[in-house]
């Protein structure tokens, strides 16, 4: 399936979803060195985001959440792509700088924890394979 | 958003990695707030300073940008330690280490080594109307509601860009629209110290969270007065701007419309200190001043406290300013006042952001609900509030 997507980070990135019920804090809620959620109180605690496309809310606390996505990618612990319903500042800029392809707002949602998905953030859509 | 062929041209990457990345981040803000265009901004004052925060990845962040050169004048928010004398504050050379090479990366990109968070008390001054990309909040509420210059509250990574790029997205705070008054808050309460002024922004940051206030009854402000009252709205709401009547220079023509009002008496303000503050008292280690960064004006008032007076064996009193007052301050010999009576005045840095547990500091106290409220979250260690004669009384003698 095809959807529809704003481009906010350019690039072609894919893997299993990994789809986050709450908004994601990467200063604080992501062990900064593994990937792995480690924020007890999160309902992704204990997996990890490492190549997989990240499918949230939207993030939020600290601005230096930014900086967190970039280490997670010069350690090759960030996820392959990122699927926002509504991006803002943070975690757009920390995927800008880090080359991570990122979009939002899809058309419709039907991401599903482990269902492969193709990110074609430059041309804005995303395919969903069943 | 509306991009110009200069702009698409750097978008593309024809300027090299740097100013590309910078772009993307800036038109991608644009087109997240639905910005139209991109507008010039004259001045950037950049967080994401201190080692503590950034982290290893930032530092790398930064040194990776190395094949640019910011557009505008650029000044730092406050790192975690002086930078010049941080051996005497007790700070480890593998720190300092960290925190210089963060400095020294942004030095390389032409931003300005100056760490503060007033940068308008040492030569950034903006005039009424021009625009701007700070970050530091209190600094943004300065700016906006004293200044009349026109600045959202810009992440660390967002201003640097801006800087680089020399503009930032139209939105926000930038248009006419957005800095009107959004509720109008009646002051009936006695107010002081510069302590009574920074409890008061917290108290109403606190209970509107966000918006535009517009201050009733405010008498005429000094400047230290409005520069802790908007450290404190900054502290617990997302307020960039406020306007206070007959004080502020936007005031006239801000408040159109209905408004909601508010009322805040002695009696508020009493009960906000006693929820969230601890009250100083004899177990005090450190007074610690200067949230945000002290003027020539404050600096002088702790001298006059210290007149006489001699801090106690096993005490400290650290007071934060920018380079460029301590250096006044040396001029006018207030320095050597407050280093008789055993106080030290540190730059570039600030209480809330110095890794105090390693120090071996037990506990702090402070006169700002700014410095209350950020200590306590950032270093762990126990906080006592009061005002700048009581702290400084509670760890002296005569």
């Amino acid at each position: 399936m095809i959807i529809r997507c704003r481009s906010i980070s350019k690039g072609y990135g894919e893997g299993y979803a990994l789809v986050s019920p709450k908004p994601i804090s990467f200063f604080g809620q992501i062990d900064r060195t593994t990937g792995v959620v480690c924020d007890e109180n999160h309902p992704l605690y204990g997996e990890s985001i490492a190549g997989r496309v990240l499918v949230f809310q939207s993030g939020r606390g600290s601005t230096v959440g930014s900086y967190v996505i970039y280490g997670l990618a010069k350690r090759g612990k960030a996820p392959s792509a990122m699927i926002c319903m509504e991006a803002e500042p943070i975690v757009a800029v920390g995927a800008i700088i880090s080359r991570i392809p990122m979009v939002d707002r899809p058309e419709k949602n039907v991401f599903k924890n482990g269902v492969f998905v193709r990110v074609y953030a430059d041309r804005g859509f995303v395919e969903v394979l069943d | 958003m509306y991009l110009t062929n200069e702009e698409e041209r750097i978008l593309k990457g024809e300027e090299g990695y740097a100013k590309q990345k910078a772009m993307e981040i800036v038109t991608a803000l644009g087109d997240i707030y639905g910005a139209d265009r991109l507008i010039p901004i004259s001045s950037a004052q950049i967080a994401g300073v201190s080692y503590t925060s950034l982290g290893d990845e930032g530092i790398e962040w930064l040194e990776s940008l190395r094949d640019c050169h910011v557009a505008v004048p650029a000044t730092l928010n406050p790192a975690s330690i002086d930078l010049e004398n941080w051996r005497d504050m007790g700070v480890s050379s593998e720190y300092a280490c960290k925190q210089l090479r963060i400095i020294n990366a942004y030095r390389q990109l032409g931003v300005k080594p100056i760490c503060s968070c007033t940068p308008y008390l040492v030569g950034v001054i903006p005039r009424f109307g021009e625009h701007i990309v700070w970050s530091e909040s209190s600094a943004v509420c300065y700016a906006n509601s004293v200044l009349g210059a026109r600045t959202n509250r810009e992440g660390g990574p967002s201003a640097l860009a801006s800087a680089i790029v020399g503009k930032t997205p139209n939105y926000g705070y930038h248009l006419d629209e957005n800095r009107k008054a959004t509720v109008l808050i009646n002051v009936n309460v006695k107010l002081e110290t510069l302590s009574d002024y920074s409890t008061l922004g917290y108290l109403v940051g606190e209970t509107i969270g966000s918006g535009v206030p517009y201050f009733r009854g405010l008498k005429p402000l000094r400047s230290e007065e409005l520069k802790a009252l908007g450290a404190g709205l900054g502290t617990t709401g997302s307020i960039a701007l406020y306007h206070a009547e007959e004080v502020t220079p936007e005031y006239a023509k801000v408040l159109t419309g209905q408004v909601e009002r508010l009322n805040f008496t002695d009696r508020d303000l009493r009960e906000v200190c006693d929820e969230h503050f601890k009250p100083v008292n004899g177990s005090v280690e450190l007074v610690a001043i200067g949230c945000p960064h002290m003027s020539l004006v404050e600096l002088e008032e702790a001298a006059k406290v210290l007149k006489n007076r001699r801090v106690r064996k096993d005490r400290k009193l650290w007071l934060f300013t920018s380079i460029a007052v301590k250096r006044l301050a040396e001029r006018c010999n207030l320095l050597d006042i407050i280093r008789r009576a055993g106080g030290e005045v540190y730059t570039d840095c600030c209480m809330a952001l110095a890794p105090l547990k390693s120090l071996g500091v037990k506990n702090i106290a402070v006169d700002s609900a700014k410095a209350a409220f950020y200590t306590r979250l950032l270093t762990r260690v126990d906080v006592f509030f009061g005002n700048l004669k009581n702290c400084i009384d509670s760890i002296t003698e005569v």
